[in-house]
């Protein structure tokens, strides 16, 4: 009984492989976007950043809504990437999809408060020595940046390892395919007698959840030390 | 030679600059505000002047009529920032050899850095850090060094720490240094050459000892700031800590502050610490009586006379009461004594010569 049983291992690896992706395919996209926000000045920069930050406030049901709309079976958008062998709708790459929406605005503001902590005048110092813009901001900026990005990463995994609104809207709960550990967990309670699973579930998943909150404390450490700022 | 000619507007505010640099020390002197950093950031390319020229040797940096601007990475000028500005990411060796280039040992010694290379930024003094910054800008074999006030940030003692370094950069290194500072102690140490900037224009361009003693400049840098700076040579060094100096005629005794015999040295001679005398006086504690001529009496606003003498092949200025003037009958012609007491000679106003 103490065993995880194929199908929680199933829902498991696909909760971890989705947050995974999520976070890690954010960061370079909020990484593009802080620098349009913090760096760059130009008309309609309040619209952008309100739109890029819509999902943290929108009903998640409106969201995973709007991708269907956008990215579904019968949409042209969807049609179009499904096409090019990249299937989204009711698939894991779906759930990815959801998960990345959904957690990009906590992403973002991690990061851009990461760049924005970065003084511009050690850039100025490092260009001065000889750097090309690039090279400053591989040498410098992103290296300063290492603390905000590991933030906006640990954030994104969390929350997509949380996420259940747009992707059960986007992607349905499909075992095996797109039935992450909360839908795993509405869907068993749907069930009549299904309380025993339930709470298997729940206790996997406030497992997960610790495991990742340690992790992330852990590596947020190693990398203040490594940036000198401790 | 740094050539530099730019005008540049903020808001209402108007800054220009026109001035040439072979090599040596040019001091940009002025209050805060004066427009000393624009300079800095002009030449270093931080900033984009609305029109002019800078060139450095046969490179172009700046020319506005023609839309030449080279970005600060293509310019190879060695910068100190007044705030060091050493990246907290990485070690005191990575830091140094930022420009990739090689850590030079004798950079490394001369600045004393051997021991701190493994040291993280944040764990180094602000003296510590100044040499470092000091030290990176140099290892990135620059073609001129701009120091942005780089002893502001730190105390008297860390200053006079730091001075020696300095000087010896001045004395040993070929390419021209272009040195921002309001603290006029620190220009008069080590600048060849002072330009004045006074509310974003330059109001002087000068060799350093020339302007130090002339009392037109007396406005710009404070009455008393003024005085000679004359370069002597140390003759003999006294059992009782004192020193005996030549700079051309008659011995000069002052505090030895570990001067060494035959060593070549820099002193300014603020003009408040001379006394004047109608006649060679005795019983006086004061160790040096100098016989002088009056060539000019510059009367200032206050009570006070800028009296310019001819001493011993050098020209020094002394600052004495317009009563005086007129008890000791002085005019120019007048031979007098110029008496210097040993002790207020401060150790900062004495500055060694490689």
């Amino acid at each position: 009984m103490v065993w995880i049983t194929p199908s929680e291992w199933a829902v498991i690896t696909l909760s971890l492989h989705v947050a995974f992706w999520a976070a890690l395919l954010n960061l370079p996209l909020a990484l593009a976007a802080a620098w349009v926000l913090v760096r760059r000045d130009f008309w309609g920069k309040a619209l952008l950043s309100a739109i890029l930050h819509l999902p943290l406030v929108l009903p998640p049901v409106v969201t995973g809504f709007g991708l269907l709309l956008i990215f579904g079976k019968t949409a042209l958008l969807g049609q179009l990437i499904e096409g090019a062998g990249l299937p989204l709708a009711f698939h894991p790459n779906g759930a990815i999809l959801a998960a990345m929406v959904m957690g990009f605005p906590l992403t973002l503001r991690a990061v851009r408060l990461g760049l924005e902590a970065v003084d511009p005048n050690l850039e100025t110092a490092a260009a001065s020595l000889g750097d090309a813009p690039w090279r400053v901001f591989a040498r410098i900026t992103l290296p300063l940046m290492r603390p905000s990005l590991l933030a906006g990463a640990v954030l994104g995994f969390a929350k997509s390892l949380g996420e259940f609104g747009a992707t059960i809207t986007f992607v349905a709960a499909i075992p095996g395919l797109t039935m992450t550990l909360p839908s795993a967990i509405y869907t068993q309670l749907q069930i009549p007698g299904g309380e025993d699973q339930v709470i298997r579930l729940v206790c996997l998943s406030i497992a997960m959840s610790f495991a990742a909150i340690i992790t992330a404390d852990w590596l947020s450490a190693r990398v203040l030390r490594k940036t000198g700022v401790r | 030679m740094l050539s530099v000619d730019f005008t540049h507007q903020y808001g209402t505010k108007r800054i220009s600059a026109q001035f040439q640099l072979a090599q040596g020390v040019c001091a940009i002197y002025g209050p805060s505000g004066a427009g000393k950093s624009t300079i800095l950031n002009a030449v270093g390319g931080f900033l984009r002047p609305a029109s002019g020229r800078i060139t450095m040797n046969d490179r172009v940096f700046l020319d506005t009529q023609r839309g030449i601007f080279l970005p600060p990475h293509k310019r190879n000028l060695g910068v100190v920032f007044q705030d060091y500005r050493l990246f907290p990411h990485l070690t005191v060796a990575q830091n140094l050899d930022y420009a990739g280039k090689g850590l030079n040992r004798d950079i490394i010694d001369m600045l004393g850095l051997g021991s701190l290379l493994n040291r993280a930024p944040h764990s180094l003094s602000g003296g510590e850090q100044a040499r470092v910054a000091l030290g990176r800008a140099l290892l990135c074999k620059p073609n001129a060094l701009l120091l942005d006030e780089p002893l502001a940030a730190l105390d008297a003692g860390r200053r006079a720490e730091i001075l020696p370094y300095l000087e010896a950069l001045r004395d040993h290194s070929p390419i021209p240094i272009l040195y921002i500072s309001h603290a006029m102690d620190e220009v008069a140490r080590l600048a060849d050459q002072i330009l004045v900037l006074r509310d974003g224009q330059m109001v002087a361009d000068g060799r350093s000892a020339n302007l130090l003693r002339d009392p037109a400049m007396a406005p710009y840098f404070g009455v008393r700031e003024m005085g000679a700076l004359v370069i002597a040579t140390v003759t003999e060094c006294h059992p009782d800590g004192l020193m005996s100096l030549n700079w051309g005629a008659g011995p000069v005794i002052l505090p030895q502050n570990g001067c060494k015999t035959g060593d070549r040295l820099r002193l300014r001679i603020l003009a408040h610490n001379i006394i004047l005398a109608k006649t060679p006086l005795t019983g006086l504690s004061a160790q040096n009586i100098l016989p002088a001529v009056v060539r000019k009496i510059d009367q200032g606003q206050g009570p006070g006379a800028l009296i310019t003498l001819h001493c011993g092949g050098t020209d020094l200025l002394a600052r004495v009461t317009t009563r005086a003037v007129d008890q000791l009958g002085l005019t120019v012609g007048s031979d007098c004594c110029a008496i210097i007491k040993a002790t207020t000679a401060a150790r900062g106003d004495v500055g060694k010569i490689a």
